[in-house]
């Protein structure tokens, strides 16, 4: 399976061409190479997909773990080494459909979007450099070639987001965006320095008695590397950037900030998983805690953003929350007794990756109709779109877990998984199913039926999307109608065994019952053009509508603890200490300096005869001093 | 039998009298002569020395035999040089040579 270094060179060799010579080229041209490229990608990883899982089982029932190419880059000792490689396992392989399906789509959708827009050729180059990394992320061999990549789809990200560079809050939002998540980083490279120095390697399966040697540094480092997984996928108390980074196009929102980089924590958790049931199983578990508290947070503040990009970033946020409890509940690595949660983990990835681009990219079409990202320009747009308004339903009923639509069996799972930890988890995670289903029909609502903003709508007609847009959402819709009755377990599952994948009545039976009633409850509220009761609600409980409103003011303790203490009473001082001692050092040096060769330039007159006088009379002295002494 | 003293005289006055003259003189003509004496009288002194300590023996001779030759061509070098100056500057006159003052 050697073809499969193509899938990441041609993203390459795009982002090259056309960073290198796309401003020469016409727009249509670069779009046209950057798409042709993604499709070639796309091929490449759905073939490689058929052919891996074609190939079949090993004797222990397990598909393989192949690596096509794994050259040693940096050789340090026997066994601790960095290698730049392809693995493709369940997961990976998996991942690569998701990535190169949501980024292709995005590809075709940014035609129409970014239609017209300053340096759409630059646009696609990033685009193509992200898609690369993002792929390279996921086919990493080893812990330190996942964290470069992982490093560069930070970057990559950056420039997206900051893609408007002359508007103010992109600037912010990127800046903001890189920081966070370059400052979870750290944590993930000690952890992984930590890990590369105790077990002796950087791969994913170490030596089990360099593990046992370790002893308590393996948690510690795992806990460490789930920081980094936390600052990517936006885990309470590091979610701070991902609703700036709406900011970006949206076409970008879907791609990299709901569908593929952000739940790159996730992943990585999935990656580090064997590690983390067998050497830190409590780690896990305050992944899954950290993952309920995020998703429930989210939640709570998407039920009263009025920005319909903020929603679908809050939301995005508790999806991937309910992830990463899936992965945290799992207490053994048999599906059947505990282990479920990482094939649910990693089905409501994929699931969630399609729902939620279509969602995003639905958000598109709307901004384009209506210039402007908040709820009150909108209100009846189902008239105007009636394309995007039915894919945007799916996606809604998908996020709700609604039969047959897919979010429905991955989040199945996931209460069912659980449950299966403890009553308590599962019983949370199912209000939070619910309140997911009441905001995300509060966002359907607020954008297709309620109050219609008339004026608006007269002086600026909305209109539905060109082709270029309304494709991709048709696509979307019909994976996330489809998906669910993949066999996911068939493929993946904790133990790598096949696992068919069996409904628990009662929780499918409770959760869909929950999510039926929050979806009434919103049709009662949002649904008509006067709501009353919504109204009544916020003013009943004014002080906890303002505070979810304003995010629960987290930002703003940021922005406390940032500047309040950490510039007034750690970087004040330092920069005096740099700006009055430090330079002034060097200041004194470079003035000395200069006075002493202001004072001794005199000496060079330019008359030759003086130099050899002065020099003859140096001689003479000389000659003096010998004789004498 | 002229006694080495006499010779060592005779090239030491040259000595100091191009030193004098490659200090005092202002044009660059004479300065170069100047040169040429300082020169001239360490050829009187190695040609001296050889004769008068090692006189078995030549190598004295045929180091002011180089020297006369070296000299010859740095003198060849130095005109050209004073000649380039004097296209750039119309004079050769020392005072006006202070191009390369700090």
């Amino acid at each position: 399976m050697e073809y499969t270094i193509l899938i990441l060179l041609l993203p390459l060799f795009s982002f090259v061409l056309l960073g290198l010579t796309g401003m020469k080229m016409k727009p249509a041209i670069a779009g046209m190479i950057g798409t042709v490229v993604l499709g070639a990608v796309l091929v490449l990883s759905y073939y490689t997909a058929f052919d891996y899982f074609s190939a079949g089982r090993d004797a222990s029932g397990c598909y393989p773990t192949l690596m096509p190419y794994n050259p040693t880059w940096l050789p340090f000792t026997e066994t601790l080494n960095i290698s730049l490689g392809i693995l493709l396992d369940p997961i990976s392989v998996m991942m690569l459909i998701v990535i190169s399906t949501v980024s292709f789509m995005v590809h075709i959708y940014s035609f129409g979007y970014m239609k017209g827009e300053k340096g759409f050729q630059r646009y696609y180059a990033f685009l193509s450099l992200f898609t690369m990394s993002m792929l390279g992320l996921v086919v990493a061999t080893n812990i330190f070639q996942m964290y470069l990549f992982w490093e560069l789809v930070g970057v990559s990200s950056y420039l997206l987001i900051g893609f408007y560079y002359t508007k103010k809050e992109a600037i912010a939002a990127s800046k903001k965006a890189f920081i966070v998540t370059r400052f979870a980083d750290l944590g993930f490279l000690i952890g992984i320095l930590f890990y590369g120095y105790y077990a002796g390697t950087f791969s994913f399966t170490p030596q089990l008695q360099a593990l046992a040697t370790a002893g308590a540094i393996i948690p510690l480092s795992l806990g460490l590397m789930f920081i980094g997984g936390a600052g990517k996928s936006a885990m309470f108390p590091l979610h701070i950037w991902l609703p700036d980074a709406m900011e970006g196009p949206t076409p970008v929102s879907a791609l990299i900030h709901a569908a593929t980089m952000v739940v790159a924590g996730v992943y990585l958790v999935a990656r580090m998983f064997p590690l983390f049931i067998g050497y830190a199983p409590e780690v896990l578990h305050w992944v899954a805690y950290i993952g309920a508290f995020t998703a429930f947070y989210a939640a709570a503040v998407a039920c009263v953003q009025s920005d319909i990009k903020r929603v679908l970033a809050f939301s995005t946020i508790s999806q991937i929350g309910f992830m990463m409890v899936a992965l945290g509940v799992c207490t053994s690595s048999d599906p059947h007794d505990g282990g479920l949660g990482y094939m649910a983990s990693m089905f409501h990835l994929f699931t969630h990756a399609m729902f939620k681009a279509l969602l995003f990219l639905g958000a598109g079409c709307i901004i384009h109709a209506v210039h402007s990202n908040e709820m009150s320009t909108m209100g009846g747009l189902r008239k105007y779109m009636p394309i995007t308004h039915i894919t945007f339903l799916i996606a809604c009923l998908a996020i709700a877990g609604i039969v047959p639509f897919s979010g429905f069996f991955s989040k199945d799972e996931i209460l069912t998984a659980c449950f299966g930890f403890s009553p308590v988890m599962g019983w949370v995670m199912s209000i939070i199913a619910a309140m997911t289903a009441f905001y995300m029909f509060r966002l359907y609502y607020g954008i297709f039926w309620g109050k219609e903003n008339k004026e608006l709508h007269a002086a600026h007609h909305p209109h539905e999307a060109p082709l270029s847009m309304t494709v991709p959402l048709i696509i979307l819709a019909a994976v996330t109608c489809v998906a669910g009755f993949i066999p996911f377990g068939e493929f993946i599952s904790s133990d790598g065994q096949a696992y068919a994948i069996h409904l628990d009545k009662q929780v499918a039976i409770t959760s869909t019952c929950i999510s039926v009633v929050s979806i009434l409850f919103a049709t009662f509220m949002y649904a008509r053009e006067k709501q009353p009761v919504a109204d009544k609600l916020a003013s009943t409980f004014k002080g906890l509508h303002k505070a979810a409103y304003h995010r629960f003011y987290i930002d703003e303790i940021y922005q406390f603890v940032t500047h309040k203490i950490i510039f007034r009473c750690i970087s004040t001082p330092i920069a005096w200490f740099d700006r009055h001692v430090i330079d002034q050092f060097m200041n004194f040096m470079a003035w000395s300096t200069n006075a002493c060769s202001e004072e001794i330039r005199g000496l060079q007159s330019g008359n030759v005869q003086q130099y050899a006088r002065v020099f003859l009379s140096g001689a003479l002295l000389l000659l003096i001093i010998l004789l004498l002494i | 039998m002229i006694n080495i003293e006499y010779y060592l005289i005779v090239s030491t006055i040259m000595m100091f009298a191009g030193v004098y003259g490659f200090f005092t003189r202002r044009n660059l003509l004479a300065i170069l002569i100047s040169v040429e004496l300082i020169l001239n009288s360490v050829d009187i002194n190695f040609a001296v020395f050889n004769r008068f300590l090692f006189p078995g023996q030549l190598e004295g001779f045929f180091f002011a035999m180089f020297a006369i030759g070296v000299s010859a061509a740095e003198t060849a070098v130095a005109i050209a040089i004073i000649i380039n100056i004097y296209r750039n500057l119309r004079n050769i006159q020392v005072r006006n040579m202070n191009e390369m003052k700090g």
